[in-house]
């Protein structure tokens, strides 16, 4: 079955990606859990953050574009990954493997049924 | 129809439903057909029992019926639109035998209960599901036991084994690593249904007072198949220990009598041995646990000759014991309860109001209340009249409203 895990955070640690030629972190705690879900990992990534983000809402046949998240909250979206578990207790594990897991929160969602 | 063979019917139906539901839903993955299909055999048991004579094992003869009735819709089902899936379920469930495991071991029940009882699940929907599906009782049954009506009932059942479906909810006994924490979510329903039970007073739902029964029964099911694990006998003995005051706890016109003043002789004597008993064998495995502590609380009630022979000094250390193992502000009222019957109110009165202190259990009545019948012993009147308006103010149920008031006119009248 395939989980999506949303991984969220305070807005606060959910950093822009450092400039081109300033060097990033030597190993972070994410390469642990990547090794721990390799061959189950379908997709994942990091977002920018939430100032980077654009809302897009029609009303009346009309395209309304506007800045920021869709709501102001503390707890923002920093990334998503797509796992592929034999069940949600495997999805729930994994989950709690995740090193964002120990200051944020990972949202476990199944996918729709096909 | 033969009276003989309905009861034969019936205690079939208690030891049975559920090893013949939970073999078809780890068939099939179905629990809608499992349902189904265990109830037609029922209904054929009523129809050719009474003709046939009582089979020499009804459980394996009801296995059979089920699982042939189950084969048949899934064939039928099958013909419409042949699924790969579906061939498989059905090659699976025509080569299983009659399914006939007496040992225990890997009993689909265990399954079924920690299924039922997965944390991803609602407690609502935790309750529900083992009552229909392990206990199996009717979904009318199940709505009266929980105060619904029968249509949301069945939506709340339905959106659960959806839930399951869909979330990939796993059907086993969970691997070592999760097994202590998911045993203590299964206890927990089991003894919220216990409590529910034993909440409901004489004259409402017989469905709901049989709760306890119920309760009782998926205990003693869960201690025959996880032997050697002390909690489930820890609450299987707490469930026993409360149910034997059952007869004790109202008046003859209805009003609660509490603990102290309850007349002895009417408490069950077995259940107590029993309890006792089991508590005893729990505690020599050496892995004490709260269910166990809160037992031996219960026990040092129930073996007290009269009220007065209580040993509080012993159940106020077995308070702290519990605290320690489950620290929670309930737990400490209690606490404060035990060491005012083994101290002196004024050592209870100390606890009481760090309690306060604290903020917590805030709009629980009966931390007020507690502390109103401190201050009453301590002869502290105006300051417990005041408490006892205060938990006044937050009691809702008629019962203790009338209790309070009683107390709260002994402290203001004229002395």
């Amino acid at each position: 079955m395939k989980y999506m895990l949303l991984v969220c955070a305070d807005a606060s640690r959910v950093e822009s990606p450092p400039d081109a030629g300033e060097p990033g972190p030597e190993e972070s705690p994410i390469d642990a859990w990547l090794d721990a879900v390799r061959g189950i990992r379908l997709d994942g990534s990091q977002l920018l953050p939430p100032s980077d983000a654009k809302t897009v809402r029609v009303r009346d046949g009309e395209t309304l574009l506007g800045d920021g998240p869709f709501a102001e909250t503390k707890e923002v979206i920093a990334g998503y990954d797509i796992l592929e578990c034999a069940d949600l207790d495997e999805a729930i594990a994994m989950a709690a493997k995740h090193p964002v897991a120990k200051f944020g929160a990972i949202e476990v969602r199944p996918f729709w049924p096909e | 129809m033969n009276s003989e063979v309905e009861a034969a019917v019936a205690d079939t139906f208690r030891e049975e439903w559920g090893r013949i539901v939970a073999f078809l839903i780890r068939m099939t993955g179905d629990w809608d057909l499992a349902e189904e299909c265990a109830q037609d055999a029922f209904a054929q048991a009523l129809v050719r029992w009474p003709r046939d004579g009582v089979p020499r094992r009804p459980g394996a003869w009801l296995t059979t019926t089920a699982r042939n009735r189950a084969l048949d819709r899934l064939r039928r089902r099958a013909n419409e639109a042949v699924k790969v899936q579906e061939a498989m379920v059905i090659t699976r469930l025509a080569e299983s035998g009659d399914a006939d495991d007496d040992s225990g071991i890997g009993d689909d029940r265990l399954r079924l209960i920690f299924t039922c009882c997965h944390p991803a699940l609602a407690m609502e929907a935790r309750v529900a599901l083992t009552l229909r599906t392990v206990a199996g009782l009717t979904t009318n049954e199940v709505a009266r036991a929980c105060l619904v009506t029968e249509p949301t009932m069945a939506k709340r059942l339905v959106r659960a084994k959806t839930k399951i479906r869909n979330a990939g909810i796993p059907y086993r006994v969970p691997p070592p690593q999760l097994l202590p924490e998911r045993a203590s979510g299964v206890l927990a329903v089991l003894y919220l249904l216990f409590n529910e039970g034993y909440a409901a007073t004489a004259g409402t739902d017989l469905v709901r007072q049989n709760l306890c029964a119920e309760a009782i029964r998926l205990a003693r099911l869960l201690v025959r198949l996880m032997p050697g694990e002390p909690e489930p006998e820890g609450l299987l003995a707490l469930m026993l220990l409360h149910h034997s005051r059952r007869g004790a706890r109202t008046d003859d016109a209805g009003e609660l009598v509490t603990l102290e003043h309850q007349d002895r002789g009417r408490w069950d004597a077995s259940e107590i041995a029993e309890g006792v008993g089991l508590l005893e064998t729990a505690l020599r495995r050496g892995r004490p646990g709260p269910y166990q502590v809160q037992a031996a609380i219960a026990a040092c009630h129930a073996t007290a000759r009269t009220a007065a022979d209580t040993d509080w000094v012993e159940i106020a250390a077995l308070y702290g014991e519990l605290a320690r193992l489950v620290p929670s502000a309930v737990v400490e009222l209690n606490r404060a309860v035990a060491v005012a019957m083994a101290d002196g109110p004024a050592a209870g009165l100390v606890l009481v109001d760090r309690l306060e202190a604290e903020g917590a259990l805030p709009g629980y009545h009966l931390l007020p209340a507690t502390r109103a019948d401190l201050l009453r012993r301590l002869h502290r009147d105006a300051d417990a009249a005041a408490a006892y308006r205060q938990a006044l103010g937050l009691a809702s149920s008629d019962t203790e409203r009338r209790y309070l008031e009683r107390r709260l006119a002994e402290v203001s009248g004229p002395r």
